[in-house]
C-alpha cells in the first residue's frame, strides 16, 4: 500500500554560508496510511519545519516529499491533499464559526446551503453543535481548538497535520483532548501527523513516533520500541528518565560499552546477588514511588522504588543494594552520541 | 467533493498558475508588489527631484533668461551674498525659536495627557490635539490674521486690560516688531508656534506613555521627590519624543513661505526667496541651489535626531 | 501592560502607590495643559464667530452685530463652488491612487526583509518630510522640461505622491499586527493567493485602509503649497483661500468658507480616529 507521506532525503537550510542553519538535515521518513504518527523532539529540533514542509508552508532546499505517492515537493498548500491544525488555531476573526469551518468549501464554490449543512455536521462531530453563529473571540481556547479541528477535517484530507495543538490547554483539558483526538482518529481512519515536545503525550497517543534532534531523525518506532530500545543516547534521555552508562562503569555493570537502564527497572534488595551497592545521595518521595540517587563509581544511578514494598524507603546516607534484570539493560549504539 | 486520492490533477488555469508561481518564487511576488510604487516614486518623485537639484549646478543666461546647461558653481557663490546669508540665518533662528517654544508649551500638555488624563477626558484631549493637526493650514492661518489684525481680538483684549502700552512697546522693538502684530516677526513667530504645536505634543505624549509606570514608582520608592523623578527619569526618557517632534517643527519652519508672506514684515525667509526666484525671476538654478540649504540643514538635523532616538519615537 | 516588577518589590511599590502617586495632577499642570488646548482652539472658535459678523470691511473685534446673511451670499458665489468641486475631485483621485500604491508597498514591506527595505520606507516618507516648496518646484520644472501643460492630472500626480505614505503607515501597522498564520491557514484550506487576499487579507486590512483613505483625503483637500506649483490657472479651495488671504475680496464670505472647511475636514478626521481607535482596543 502506498505510504501516506514519504520524505526522501529532505533538507531545509536557512541562510547562507557560515551562518546557515540546517533546520532539517537529510530526513528520510515513511508514514503509513491511517497511522497516528508523532514527531517528537525539543524546540528547534526540526520537527516543526518538517511539518511545515509537508504542509507546503516552507519549501525544502533538497529532497522530495510525496503524499499518497504524488510528488508534492514544490506545490503550494492549496494544491496538497493535506490540512493543518495550527498551534494558535489561526481562526479567521472576521468570520463566524460556521463560515470558518466551511471556508474550504466556500473556496471551492460549494453552494451556501450545502456548506452550512456540512459545517454543522463537523461541528457536531467535535462536540460543538450550536456555536455556529458566534465569533472566534467569543469562544474559549478549548472550543477554538475544536473549531480548528473541524475546519481542517471538513475536506476529508489524506493527512491531517497537528502542530502542537494541545500546548495552550491546561492539564485536565489537555488529557481530555488527548483521548478525544485518539478516538477521532480511529473513527475517521485519517492519517494524523502530530507534533509535540511532550514525551508522555507522544507515548500515550501514537502508533509510531519519530524522534528529532538538531534536524535529524534519530529513531522511528512504536512507543514501546522508542522507550525500551532507544537507538541513541539522545533518545534514551529524551523519552523518559534514564540512566545512561558509558565506559568503564558500563562495562563493569552491564558488559556493554554504552547502555541504558530505566530507573523503574531497578529494585532495592539484599546485599546477596546485588549488581552494585552504594550510599543514597538524594531521596524524593513521589507518592506512588520514591526516587533515589545512588553513588556508583563516579556516576549517580537513579532508581524509582515503588512504594508499599515490604521494606521502608531508603533515606539519605543509607547504603542500598541494587538489583535489575539483565533484559532491562539496553545497549546503546555508538557510545557517546 | 473530489476524492482526495487517485484522480490526476485537473489542468490549472492561468490564475492558479500565477498563484503557484508567486508562491514558490517569493522574489517575484516582491517585485510584483513593489514595481508600481517604486516606478511611481522613482520616475515621478526622484526624477523630478534630481532634475531640480541638477539645476543647482547650471546657470542662467543673463540675456535670454534661459537656463544654460553648463556646469557652474555660480549659484553657490551667490548663496554667500549678504542678503542670502541674512535670510538663511533669519530662517534658521526662527526655526530654532519655534522649536524651543513648541517644546516648552507642548511638554506640560503632553505630560498631562500621558500620565494623568484617563478615559473620556484623555480621548477628548487626544482629539483636541489631533484635529488642528489635520485640519486646514490656511484656515488656521486665516484665523490668526483675524486675531492679530490691528482692530482684532488681541488688540481689543489688550485695551480691555489697559495693556495697550505693552503691545505698542513690543511692536516698536526692532527685529521683532512691526507696524502691527499681523505684520511683524513676533506675529510670524506666534503663528508658527501655533501651527506646529500639535506636531510636538503627540510624539512627546507617545514617548512618555511608553515609560513603564513601575520606573516612576521605583524612583519614588527609592527616595526621589517628584521634581527629581521628573528631572532624572521622565525628562531623559521623553527626549526621543521631543527630538521626533522637533523634526517636524524645524523642517516645516525652514521651508514655509506662506506664513512669512501673510503675517511677516518685509524681510525674506528662505522659502520666500526660493519662491520668488523660481517664479518671477525665472531663476530656477538659483532657486534649486537655495533649496539645497534647507535640505542640508534638515539632513543634518535628521541625523542628529536619529542619534537621539527620535525615529523610534515616531 | 505595565510590567509589575519582581515579586519582592510589589509590597513596597503598593505602599508607594497608596502614599503619593494617586494624588492626581497638581492643579498648575492641569491649568497649563488645558490652557494650551484653549490656545489651540480659540482661533478656530473665533472664525466661527466671525462668520456671523455683520461687519464686512474689517476684522474688528468684537463684531458689531451678528447675522447669517453671509452664508447666503457665499452660497451664491460660483467661484467658491468651483473651487470646492475641484478640490473634491483631486482629493478623490489622489486618495484612490494613494490607496493602490500605499497598499502594494505595505504588503511588500510589512514582513519581508531584504536589502534596501529601509531605503524604500524613507523614500515613501520623503515627499512629506521635505518642505512642500521643494516638491512643488521639482514637479513644476519637470512638467516644464517635459512640456506637459498644467491640468487636473498634474495636480493629482503631486497629491498622490505625498498621500501614499499616509495610507502606507496605516496599512503596514495593521499588517504587522495580523496573525501571519491566517494566510497560511487560508492556503492550507484550498484558497490560492488571489482568493486568500480577497477573503482573508483585505477584510483584515479593511478599516485600516479606510482610515488611511480618510486621512489622505483630508491631507489632499487641504494642501496648498505643492498645489500652487502644479495647478497652473486652476483654483482648488486652498488656492482660493490663499488668494483671499493675500488680497481679500469679500471678507465675510472668506469667513464662511473657512467655517465650511473646518466642518468638512473635522468629519473624516474623527471617523479615521474612531476606526483606528477600536482597532487598538481590539488588539489590547
Amino acid at each position: 500500500m502506498t505510504a501516506a507521506v514519504t520524505l526522501d532525503e529532505v533538507s531545509c537550510v536557512f541562510g547562507h554560508g557560515a551562518s546557515a542553519v540546517r533546520a532539517v538535515d537529510g530526513v528520510n521518513l515513511g508514514i503509513e496510511s491511517g497511522e497516528f504518527f508523532t514527531l517528537l523532539g525539543p524546540s528547534g529540533s526540526g520537527k516543526t519545519t518538517c511539518l511545515r514542509m509537508i504542509g507546503g508552508f516552507t519549501l525544502p532546499t533538497a529532497g522530495r516529499i510525496l503524499i499518497g505517492g504524488d510528488d508534492v515537493t514544490m506545490r503550494p498548500p492549496y494544491a496538497r491533499p493535506v490540512n493543518t491544525v495550527f498551534q494558535d488555531y489561526a481562526l479567521f476573526p472576521h468570520m463566524s464559526i460556521r463560515d470558518n469551518v466551511a471556508y474550504s468549501l466556500m473556496v471551492r464554490k460549494v453552494a451556501p446551503a450545502e456548506r452550512a449543512r456540512r459545517a454543522d455536521e463537523l461541528l457536531e462531530l467535535v462536540q460543538l453543535a450550536g456555536v455556529g453563529d458566534r465569533r472566534p473571540a467569543q469562544l474559549s481556547g478549548g472550543q477554538r481548538q475544536r473549531v480548528a479541528l473541524a475546519r481542517a477535517l471538513i475536506n476529508q484530507p489524506q493527512v491531517l497535520l497537528l502542530d502542537e495543538p494541545l500546548g495552550a490547554l491546561d492539564l485536565k483539558l489537555r488529557e481530555q483532548m488527548q483521548s478525544e483526538l485518539k478516538a477521532l482518529q480511529r473513527q475517521l481512519g485519517i492519517t494524523f501527523l502530530f507534533i509535540t515536545h511532550d514525551q508522555h503525550e507522544a507515548l500515550s497517543m501514537s502508533d509510531r513516533i519519530g524522534v528529532f534532534n538538531v534536524g535529524r531523525l534519530e529513531q522511528v518506532g512504536t512507543p514501546h520500541e522508542v522507550y525500551n530500545a532507544p537507538r541513541t543516547r539522545f533518545v534514551a534521555l529524551f523519552v523518559g528518565a534514564a540512566n545512561v552508562l558509558d565506559g568503564e562503569l558500563a562495562r563493569a555493570l552491564t558488559g556493554h560499552d554504552s547502555a541504558m537502564l530505566r530507573p523503574e527497572r531497578i529494585r532495592a534488595g539484599d546485599a546477596a546477588g546485588a549488581r552494585t551497592s552504594g550510599a543514597v545521595a538524594e531521596a524524593q518521595y513521589f507518592g506512588s514511588f520514591t526516587r533515589i540517587k545512588v553513588r556508583a563509581g563516579d556516576a549517580l544511578l537513579q532508581a524509582d522504588l515503588p512504594d508499599g514494598a515490604d521494606r521502608p524507603a531508603p533515606a539519605v546516607g543509607d547504603t542500598v543494594h541494587l538489583h535489575w534484570d539483565t533484559r532491562a539493560v539496553h545497549a546503546l549504539a555508538g557510545g557517546h552520541a | 467533493m473530489t476524492s482526495a486520492l487517485a484522480l490526476p490533477a485537473p489542468p490549472r488555469g492561468l490564475r492558479l498558475r500565477t498563484s503557484d508561481l508567486l508562491y514558490t518564487r517569493r522574489g517575484l511576488l516582491l517585485l510584483a508588489l513593489l514595481a508600481p510604487p517604486l516606478l511611481w516614486f522613482g520616475v515621478v518623485y526622484l526624477g523630478a527631484l534630481f532634475a531640480l537639484l541638477a539645476n543647482a549646478f547650471f546657470g542662467l543666461d543673463d540675456f535670454t533668461g534661459q537656463v544654460v546647461r553648463e556646469f557652474t558653481l555660480r549659484n553657490f557663490v551667490a548663496l554667500t551674498e549678504p542678503a542670502n546669508l541674512d535670510s538663511a540665518r533669519r530662517t534658521v533662528v526662527m526655526a530654532v525659536g519655534v522649536t524651543l517654544a513648541c517644546t516648552v508649551l507642548g511638554f506640560p500638555l503632553a505630560y498631562y495627557m500621558a500620565r494623568h488624563a484617563r478615559g473620556a477626558s484623555k480621548a477628548l484631549l487626544y482629539i483636541a490635539v489631533m484635529l488642528p493637526l489635520w485640519s486646514s493650514y490656511l484656515v488656521r492661518l486665516y484665523a490668526w490674521k483675524l486675531l492679530l489684525a490691528r482692530e482684532g481680538a488681541i488688540s481689543w483684549l489688550a485695551a480691555q486690560l489697559h495693556l495697550t502700552w505693552v503691545l505698542d512697546a513690543v511692536l516698536a522693538t526692532p527685529a521683532i516688531g512691526g507696524p502691527s502684530l499681523s505684520f511683524s516677526s513676533i506675529g510670524t513667530f506666534i503663528v508658527f508656534v501655533y501651527m506646529w504645536l500639535p506636531f510636538m505634543v503627540l510624539p512627546i505624549m507617545a514617548s512618555i506613555e511608553r515609560i513603564p509606570g513601575s520606573l516612576i514608582e521605583a524612583s519614588g520608592d527609592l527616595g526621589a521627590g517628584p521634581g527629581t523623578t521628573f528631572r532624572r527619569v521622565i525628562l531623559p526618557l521623553a527626549m526621543p519624543g521631543v527630538a521626533a517632534g522637533s523634526i517636524f517643527t524645524f523642517s516645516l519652519t525652514l521651508g514655509d513661505y506662506i506664513i512669512p508672506q501673510v503675517i511677516g514684515d518685509s524681510t525674506l525667509y528662505i522659502g520666500q526667496i526660493v519662491y520668488r526666484q523660481q517664479g518671477v525671476a525665472g531663476n530656477i538654478p538659483f532657486a534649486a541651489a537655495f533649496s539645497l540649504v534647507p535640505i542640508a540643514v534638515i539632513g543634518l538635523y535628521l541625523w542628529w535626531a536619529k542619534r537621539q532616538g527620535a525615529f523610534d519615537a515616531l | 501592560m505595565p510590567y509589575d516588577g519582581p515579586a519582592g518589590l510589589a509590597p513596597r511599590l503598593g505602599a508607594a502607590r497608596r502614599r503619593g502617586a494617586d494624588r492626581g495632577a497638581p492643579w498648575s499642570l492641569k491649568v497649563a495643559a488645558w490652557a494650551v488646548v484653549a490656545f489651540l482652539h480659540v482661533p478656530l472658535a473665533l472664525i466661527i464667530l466671525y462668520a456671523f459678523s455683520a461687519e464686512d470691511k474689517s476684522y474688528v473685534f468684537p463684531p458689531p452685530a451678528l447675522t447669517t446673511q453671509w452664508f447666503g451670499v457665499a452660497w451664491q458665489r460660483g467661484d467658491v463652488w468651483a473651487a470646492i468641486r475641484l478640490s473634491f475631485e483631486v482629493a478623490a483621485w489622489s486618495t484612490a491612487l494613494a490607496l493602490l500604491l500605499g497598499t502594494l508597498a505595505a504588503a511588500a514591506l510589512a514582513r519581508a526583509r531584504f536589502f534596501g527595505r529601509d531605503a524604500i520606507s524613507l523614500l515613501l516618507i520623503l515627499p512629506i518630510a521635505l518642505p512642500g516648496i521643494i516638491t512643488g518646484i521639482a514637479l513644476r520644472s519637470a512638467y516644464h522640461t517635459l512640456e506637459i501643460p498644467f491640468s487636473f492630472w498634474t495636480i493629482v500626480i503631486g497629491h498622490a505622491t505625498f498621500c501614499v505614505v499616509v495610507v502606507y503607515n496605516n496599512a503596514v501597522a495593521r499588517l504587522r499586527r495580523m496573525n501571519p498564520n491566517l494566510v497560511e491557514a487560508s492556503m492550507d484550506l484550498g484558497a490560492d493567493a488571489f482568493q486568500t487576499v480577497r477573503y482573508v487579507v483585505l477584510p483584515q486590512l479593511g478599516s485600516a485602509l479606510l482610515a488611511g483613505a480618510l486621512l489622505a483625503f483630508a491631507l489632499s483637500f487641504d494642501e496648498v503649497i505643492v498645489t500652487t506649483f502644479t495647478a497652473g490657472q486652476q483654483t482648488t479651495l486652498p488656492i482660493w483661500m490663499l488668494q483671499e488671504l493675500i488680497r481679500p475680496r469679500q471678507r465675510p464670505v472668506t469667513n464662511v468658507v473657512a467655517v465650511v472647511i473646518i466642518a468638512l475636514t473635522f468629519v473624516p478626521i474623527l471617523l479615521a480616529y474612531y476606526l483606528t481607535r477600536s482597532d487598538e482596543l481590539r488588539a489590547a
